[in-house]
């Protein structure tokens, strides 16, 4: 889906989902899951269904994970760090969730 | 307690150029930005990116380079990879700013002034299908190539309309990324609309940079033009793009959908401030009122560059020095001995906002596109549907606040930023009432979700020194 056209100066190893992964150094979260192979990265609130980074500048919300043990992080927003710890697969609890119909 | 005299919201051309312009002017600045370090989004990755350093993607996105050098050298303190999430403003008239500077921390800096520079977003461009992974916004794939250095692979499709479709495709071209193909979407009145205002965009830097990227743009790449529709299909990813131009409708192989529809000020933080805003027609956008200083209704809040209105990189450099000669001259009475300077801005805005109007009419997206068919997700975040709003319309919501309170758009933790406008041009073309007359979802502090925790550990930047936190960056000498 995507690939690297510029060789990085390093790299650092990431652990998503229990697997560790080695990523460009700085790079940003969400272009080191993508490279990696993750596609959707939490399922919506409503319907369950696959997202994955959209807007890539912190306005849309969809490439929410949990970074060492910290949910609900935009993975846009944050650069991989030596060791990071990343979950996906995340669903937000709906509205119908948490209040009696 | 401390009090500074500034602090300014965003590190794109119009903050780092006020924050220079301002330091310069012996002002104590503070600059807070959601990325890692300056440039914004036009020149995201100028000191660290794939490209920084280099000229392969363009000299406009050099330009970024030479003003993140400057505002390195300025002094100003830094405060990188934290969000604003309320600007108040106290009974005194100075502002409390409150910055989330990590998931479970935020603190509260004091100032007597505030120049709100946050940027751009990108119009929402809802199509079927469009919550798919692997469609994403142009200007997504964009900061991939300019921080990263990362690139789309397999069948590519770009569509939309705008200026940034075309620069991304001539960008791709120049690096010898292939994109199979471009759906241009503007409507078929558009050149008729934009002739009159031909003549500022022949004299505009545009003229010339447009049809260079034209040029590219068209060698490399497929172009169709007149495309009426646009969908994306795939089950748990994006494996093809349907669109239709006239009676004919295709399917082409898709591994990335680049989706774009112009840009729009980003207006969460200044509307929640109090600041007031009015809808732009020609520019189907909602923007603050400023005089010409960039000053807001609300006295001491300033807004620069894109966040105001769109004029692009130039223009807001222009708009962020302009509007730190306004604070200079709120809190000291005058802007400096010399008022050639400020003359010379005021020029270099006007001639950066040649060509803008031509520009607008020309790309204007489709009213259909804007009011998407009942079947598709207009709020991505609650999943509700252009049928479930225009329902709700019907059923007698009378505004953009009661269908948000009808049908969860815009309650999602995106703020309405993807659905907002799409709300109100559904709301519009129901009820045949202007989106002015309308007006926008009630926006509100904080601008993004935040913690317990987050709330639980505000405090004033006196007791906890933003410097203290690991974000927190001095500017190298």
């Amino acid at each position: 889906m995507f690939r690297r056209l510029v060789e990085p100066a390093g790299h650092v190893t990431v652990t998503i989902d229990g697997r560790p992964f080695s990523v460009a150094a700085g790079e940003t979260l969400s272009t080191a899951l993508l490279l990696a192979g993750f596609a959707g990265l939490r399922r919506s609130a409503r319907l369950g269904r696959e997202r994955g980074p959209f807007c890539g500048m912190g306005v849309c919300f969809d490439c929410l994970v949990t970074i060492d043990g910290a949910a609900n992080r935009q993975a846009c927003l944050v650069r991989v760090r030596d060791g990071m710890a990343v979950q996906t697969g995340t669903r937000l609890p709906a509205l119908a969730d948490t209040v009696p119909e | 307690m401390t009090r500074l005299d500034l602090v300014i919201v965003g590190a794109g051309p119009a903050g780092l150029r006020a924050a220079v312009e301002a330091a310069t002017g012996g002002l104590s600045v503070m600059l807070v930005d959601e990325g890692r370090e300056p440039g914004g989004q036009i020149y995201r990755g100028s000191e660290s990116g794939a490209f920084a350093g280099t000229a392969k993607l363009g000299s406009d996105y050099a330009a970024g380079a030479v003003l993140a050098a400057a505002f390195r050298a300025s002094g100003v303190e830094a405060l990188f990879g934290a969000t604003v999430i309320q600007i108040e403003r106290e009974a005194d008239g100075s502002f409390s700013v409150s910055v989330a500077t990590g998931h479970d921390k935020a603190v509260v800096v004091r100032a007597r002034a505030v120049i709100a520079a946050t940027g751009a977003q990108e119009r929402p461009f809802p199509i079927d299908g469009w919550t798919l992974p692997g469609v994403m916004t142009a200007g997504a794939a964009q900061t991939m190539l300019k921080a990263d250095g990362v690139v789309p692979d397999g069948p590519v499709v770009l569509a939309g309309t705008g200026p940034l479709l075309y620069l991304l495709a001539a960008q791709y071209g120049a690096l010898g990324v292939a994109i199979d193909t471009l759906l241009d979407t503007a409507g078929p009145g558009n050149w008729r609309r934009a002739l009159p205002h031909v003549a500022g965009f022949l004299t505009s830097r545009y003229a010339f940079k447009g049809l260079g990227l034209l040029g590219k743009a068209l060698a490399a790449t497929r172009i169709i033009r007149g495309v009426e529709a646009v969908s994306a299909i795939g089950d748990t990813r994006l494996s093809a793009v349907t669109y239709r131009k006239g009676a004919t409708e295709r399917t082409i192989p898709a591994h990335v959908l680049l989706l774009h529809h112009g840009v729009v000020p980003q207006i969460n933080l200044t509307w929640s401030a109090g600041a007031q805003h009015r809808w732009n027609a020609a520019r189907l956008a909602f923007e603050p009122v400023r005089d010409a200083s960039g000053q807001t209704d609300v006295p001491g809040l300033f807004i620069a560059g894109d966040s105001g209105g769109i004029g692009g990189a130039q223009a807001a450099e222009a708009e962020g020095a302009l509007a730190a000669f306004g604070v200079l001259r709120m809190l000291r009475g005058t802007a400096g001995d010399d008022d050639r300077i400020e003359r010379q801005w005021r020029r270099r805005l006007a001639v950066s906002l040649r060509g803008r109007a031509f520009l607008d009419a020309l790309y204007a997206p489709r009213q259909s596109h804007l009011c998407p068919p009942d079947e598709v997700i207009v709020c991505r975040c609650e999943e509700v549907t252009a049928g479930d709003i225009r329902k709700a319309v019907r059923r007698g919501a009378m505004g953009p606040n009661q269908v948000k309170a009808f049908t969860r758009a815009g309650m999602g933790p995106c703020q309405s930023r993807m659905c907002g406008l799409t709300t109100v041009a559904i709301i519009a073309e129901e009820t045949g009432l202007s989106p002015g007359d309308i007006g926008h979802m009630r926006l509100r502090a904080p601008v993004k979700p935040v913690t317990v925790a987050q709330i639980a550990s505000l405090s004033e930047a006196d007791e906890r020194r933003p410097t203290e936190s690991p974000s927190a960056t001095r500017p190298c000498k």
